[in-house]
């Protein structure tokens, strides 16, 4: 596959893919709540409402309206909260960070666990390890992420007391404005039970995909004939047969990330964790319509790009397909 | 092909599937009868009283006999809104799996069948509904749905937006089985012959490819029901699903949650163990159908 040509299609699919969510955005300012309400209140008469109707430009035709909005969002303008009186985009990047080093810690956490946990049990298919692994998956499977955060919150956070059940704790400020719970110990110890929380649901499915994969992959010609050439067990296991169960696991990967931002949402909201899917939820409730429609353009950005860079990594470790200029 | 009698022979072979199937039944029935059998009517005004909230389980120090699981800050039997809201997740989630199955299995059997620019349109906005997730999609919907209308419509639209979202949210799984399987028939003798017969598509499809289809689908259709529950239970925990004069056990698990910081956990707890086994009995339950009917599908093979 040609990279360019590669590049191309995934850029095109990413714009189709943020028109249709802009559109859906817009239709929401469109129908959800009176912006001229939320503006000036209900003391204006009526004439003068229909005069700012106009000026506006709310009496516009759709199209009309629809491309003002996008200009403006282009921009990174998506109007101001009606809640908080500011950018609906800066209000969103603020938890950015927030959200982003929880995904990230608990993206860590269930990476290092599910590997070996799904390598063993691929190599040892019948020990008394693999089966206890493996049924505990399917228990973990069917534990709603929500619960898992009120039973660690209720054993860990209330019963125990060992570890603080709500928030971010103490934060530090990077020079570039990003506020990090990575470098104080307040932070991280707020961050564990959250970030174990979202794992525990990753976990069991990467375990059974891994072991599925990597069971598939002893069994194919290449690796018995790495095999019959006389490598060693080890450097056929982790090396030949390994790398072909990355593939899988990549796409898989970035199929999850709308599920896990979703389960970003019920995280949050057990432990009060200050990121944007608890921002979201209080907007919801609050009806604060610009800030609605910031988070969904966000997420469907992010998911977006993240699409585009599993595609790219899934050409770059896959020794069938090759880009030009790549050696053999 | 397999047989109901040998169907239930391996059934009664299988101690896994013994136990889920009579989890699940208890389950169902204890929801069917909830009416009948519940020692109060939560939801019935002259029934419940204040006096009687926040009691622990009816072994503790100071609770009631009248209340085995004890009681929330209203004053219902934990017991009682348990049976009432397994009938509601149930309900919930059979309908949605019903609304998935109906436009899963029509859209699946166009796409195999027609093929070309129809089959990859489908399958792509397939592949992108999937990525973004049953779940994320339905918040969204329902977040908007919230904002846009009054509590009261809301509450009185609740179950019919949930059944409906989660069902439309979640068709690609049952259309991606059925045009497999589609694909795999299309080209087969019987398939030819009653296109050389003069039957038009629409006869070809329903009444001789569809038949031979539905075994794959019987098996995603139990753990789709896993899922719709687990899903519906995730939005009304976040407030999005079953009103609280409603509830599922969803919305039962959240009006519990803020008791749990002072120390009334039975509240929480009950029907979260209600609800996980629910999910497993109907996963367990779900992968052992995988495994008798076709031992090459495997979960999370798409």
């Amino acid at each position: 596959m040609h990279i360019v040509a590669f590049l191309i299609r995934r850029a095109v699919q990413a714009v189709i893919v943020m028109f249709v969510i802009s559109l859906i955005g817009f239709s929401i300012q469109d129908n959800l709540g009176d912006p001229l309400r939320e503006l000036v209140g209900q003391s204006v008469s009526e004439a003068e409402r229909d005069l700012m109707r106009e000026d506006m430009g709310l009496n516009d035709p759709f199209v009309t309206q629809y491309i003002r909005f996008l200009g403006h969002a282009v921009q990174g303008d998506l109007g101001n909260s009606y809640f908080f009186k500011r950018p609906a985009l800066s209000v969103i990047m603020d938890k950015f960070p927030a959200t982003f080093e929880l995904v990230l810690a608990s993206v860590f956490i269930f990476l290092t666990l599910s590997i070996p946990a799904g390598i063993y049990c691929a190599i040892h298919r019948n020990s008394w390890l693999t089966r206890f692994i493996m049924s505990v998956s399917i228990i973990g499977i069917s534990v709603p992420v929500f619960l898992t955060a009120i039973f660690m919150v209720w054993i860990f956070g209330v019963e125990l007391g060992w570890l603080p059940a709500y928030g971010r704790g103490e934060t530090y400020e990077l020079p570039w404005g990003w506020n990090t719970g990575f470098l104080t110990i307040d932070g991280i110890r707020h961050l564990i039970l959250p970030a174990i929380t979202l794992s525990s649901i990753m976990l069991p499915l990467f375990i059974r995909l891994i072991r599925a994969e990597m069971m598939e992959a002893m069994g194919t010609d290449y690796v018995r004939f790495a095999r019959a050439k006389g490598l060693s067990t080890a450097r056929v296991r982790y090396v030949h047969a390994f790398r072909n169960t990355l593939l899988p696991v990549v796409t898989v990967g970035g199929l999850m990330i709308g599920t896990l931002i979703a389960y970003t949402i019920l995280t949050e909201t057990v432990f009060q964790w200050p990121g944007m899917g608890f921002l979201f939820l209080e907007a919801v409730n609050r009806v604060d319509t610009p800030l609605i429609i910031a988070y969904i353009i966000v997420v469907g950005l992010i998911f977006v790009i993240v699409n585009t860079l599993v595609d790219f990594i899934y050409t770059l470790i896959n020794p069938m397909v090759k880009l030009p200029g790549a050696k053999a | 092909m397999i047989t109901w009698r040998s169907l239930l022979r391996r059934f009664l072979s299988d101690p896994v599937a013994i136990g889920a199937g009579l989890v699940l039944l208890v389950l169902i029935l204890m929801a069917v009868f909830a009416p009948l059998i519940a020692p109060q009517n939560p939801y019935d005004l002259m029934q419940i009283d204040v006096m009687d909230s926040d009691m622990p389980p009816s072994w503790k120090p100071d609770g009631d006999p009248r209340y085995l699981l004890g009681t929330d800050s209203q004053g219902r039997g934990v017991l009682s809104t348990i049976m009432y809201g397994t009938g509601i997740s149930l309900l919930i989630g059979i309908g949605a799996v019903f609304v998935q199955a109906i436009l899963g299995i029509t859209l699946g059997l166009i796409a195999g069948y027609k093929g070309g620019w129809i089959d990859s349109f489908l399958m792509r906005l397939a592949d992108i509904q999937m990525s973004l997730s049953t779940l994320m999609i339905a918040i969204i919907a329902l977040a908007l749905f919230q904002a846009a209308f009054d509590p009261n419509t809301y509450a009185k639209y609740a179950i019919f937006m949930l059944i409906l979202i989660i069902g439309i949210a979640d068709w690609p799984k049952f259309a991606r089985t059925v045009r497999s399987s589609v694909l795999g028939e299309k080209n087969k003798e019987y398939v030819d012959a009653a296109r050389v017969i003069g039957l038009p598509a629409r006869k070809v499809m329903w009444g001789h490819i569809l038949p031979n289809t539905m075994t794959p689908v019987l098996v995603i259709s139990t753990i789709q029901v896993a899922e719709a529950i687990m899903t519906e239970a995730a939005l009304s925990f976040l407030g999005l699903g079953m009103p609280v004069n409603k509830p599922s056990l969803g919305s039962l698990i959240r009006s519990g949650f803020e008791y749990i910081f002072s120390g009334s956990w039975w509240i929480t707890f009950y029907p979260a163990l209600v609800l996980i086994a629910l999910i497993l009995a109907l996963n367990l339950l779900g992968d052992w159908l995988r495994d008798v009917m076709n031992p090459k599908l495997r979960r999370g093979d798409e």
